[in-house]
């Protein structure tokens, strides 16, 4: 099932990338899940030649719940930000320090 | 080639042509509309690797809620910032250098390894039940299912202190507006009711076959979101001494069951002879307070004032 494996790479780097390239926080919080989907991919298609493993699928599982607790916490604390402030990225490094 | 490769081919390019959008669209709900075709084909694909347990979490869980959970968040964010449609040479480089790097990796290591399946089927007759994905959940690594109902209500402990003076131990979220004869009501008056029962089937179904608390308990807060959204029932306010009682009760229990484990021999090791019975109750403990955490998480904090 390499195929799988390649496609869970590719997620990781498409992920990456809208993470890097976007400041919006909301489009950070869903590349974010989009590279925790291709880690959970390239978990679940690994070694798989005879029957499937329940014990990464449980790990998967547990990941998943894992994942949505943070991105719920993610959002509402930006949600809060752009309550109190207007913005919707995070202030540059060099504001933050001055 | 046989079918199921092609199959297999066209919903991996659909995937990743799915996921590019979702990060490069110009829109916010766009990105979010792709985000959630993206959940549910990535469901499939759970399916296509013989993972249904983990197909139904994706699709009740990364697909579901958390798309509702980012399209309530879009709505409170409209007109913020259009996206990038440009692409950035130097980051797209770098990214596609990660990713063939663990790629390749992968590979190289998809034949090798330990696997642990042998030894849950070796011992899966003692486990007490016979799926065992909810064999590993909740008995040989139910260390790790217990953390997880914890960070969930860690998590909604979190939320909650985000909350405003003014709303403090007001109802979560804000007021829902629905016509009583509208689209919205009619679907939480038909909707309900069923993921009511698939819910509680889910639960009850994962001992044998696929499902389990986290999946029955999505379906549940599903169910109950719904009917809230509709305007047919109102959530309780954070203050509710019930409602506390209910989102700790699951992750109480399995405590009090691992502490029942200690007396007979090892913390959260069920004696063979009744690994059935408690593994049920805290499937059943932990479904009704996954189903109140997760919708209480998805409501967020309260925003209305008294």
């Amino acid at each position: 099932m390499s195929i799988f494996t390649l496609t869970g790479a590719a997620l990781v780097g498409i992920g990456m990338y809208g993470m890097i390239t976007s400041r919006h926080l909301l489009r950070q919080i869903l590349a974010f899940n989009i590279i925790g989907s291709g880690i959970f991919l390239l978990l679940g298609a690994l070694g798989r030649n005879g029957e499937s493993d329940p014990v990464p699928h449980a790990l998967i599982i547990t990941g998943i719940v894992v994942a949505l607790s943070a991105t719920a916490l993610a959002v509402m604390l930006a949600l809060r930000l752009h309550e109190d402030t207007g913005d919707t990225t995070l202030p540059n490094g060099h504001d933050g320090d001055g | 080639m046989n079918i199921g490769a092609v199959f297999d081919l066209l919903l991996c390019l659909l995937i990743l042509v799915v996921a590019v959008g979702a990060v490069g669209g110009r829109l916010l709900f766009t990105n979010v509309s792709l985000f959630v075709v993206f959940g549910l084909l990535l469901a499939l694909g759970w399916v296509r690797l013989d993972a249904v347990d983990v197909a139904l979490a994706e699709a009740a869980i990364g697909a579901g809620l958390t798309g509702v959970l980012l399209l309530g968040a879009v709505a409170r964010l409209e007109n913020t910032g259009s996206g990038p449609v440009r692409l950035s040479p130097i980051p797209a480089l770098l990214c596609l250098t990660i990713a063939v790097g663990i790629g390749g990796a992968f590979l190289r290591v998809n034949d090798a390894g330990p696997r642990l399946e042998p030894m849950v089927r070796a011992n899966l007759g003692e486990a007490g039940v016979d799926n065992p994905v909810t064999a590993v959940l909740l008995n040989f690594r139910s260390y790790d299912t217990l953390l997880e109902a914890v960070v969930l209500l860690i998590a909604l402990v979190g939320v909650w202190s985000l909350t405003r003076d003014a709303c403090w131990r007001q109802t979560p979220g804000i007021r829902q507006h629905a016509r009583p004869d509208g689209i919205l009501a009619n679907f939480g008056r038909l909707l309900a009711p069923f993921g009511l029962i698939v819910g509680i089937y889910l639960v009850w179904a994962g001992s044998e076959a696929p499902g389990g608390a986290f999946q029955g308990g999505t379906v549940l807060a599903a169910a109950w979101l719904l009917a809230v959204m509709a305007g047919l029932a109102m959530p309780p306010t954070t203050a509710d001494t019930r409602l506390r009682w209910v989102l700790v009760a699951g992750p109480l229990l399995f405590l009090l069951a691992g502490i029942y484990g200690m007396t007979q021999g090892a913390f959260l090791g069920w004696p063979p002879g009744m690994a059935a019975t408690l593994i049920l109750a805290i499937e059943f403990g932990l479904a009704l307070s996954i189903a109140a955490t997760l919708a209480l998480l998805v409501l967020g904090a309260p925003r209305r004032v008294s």
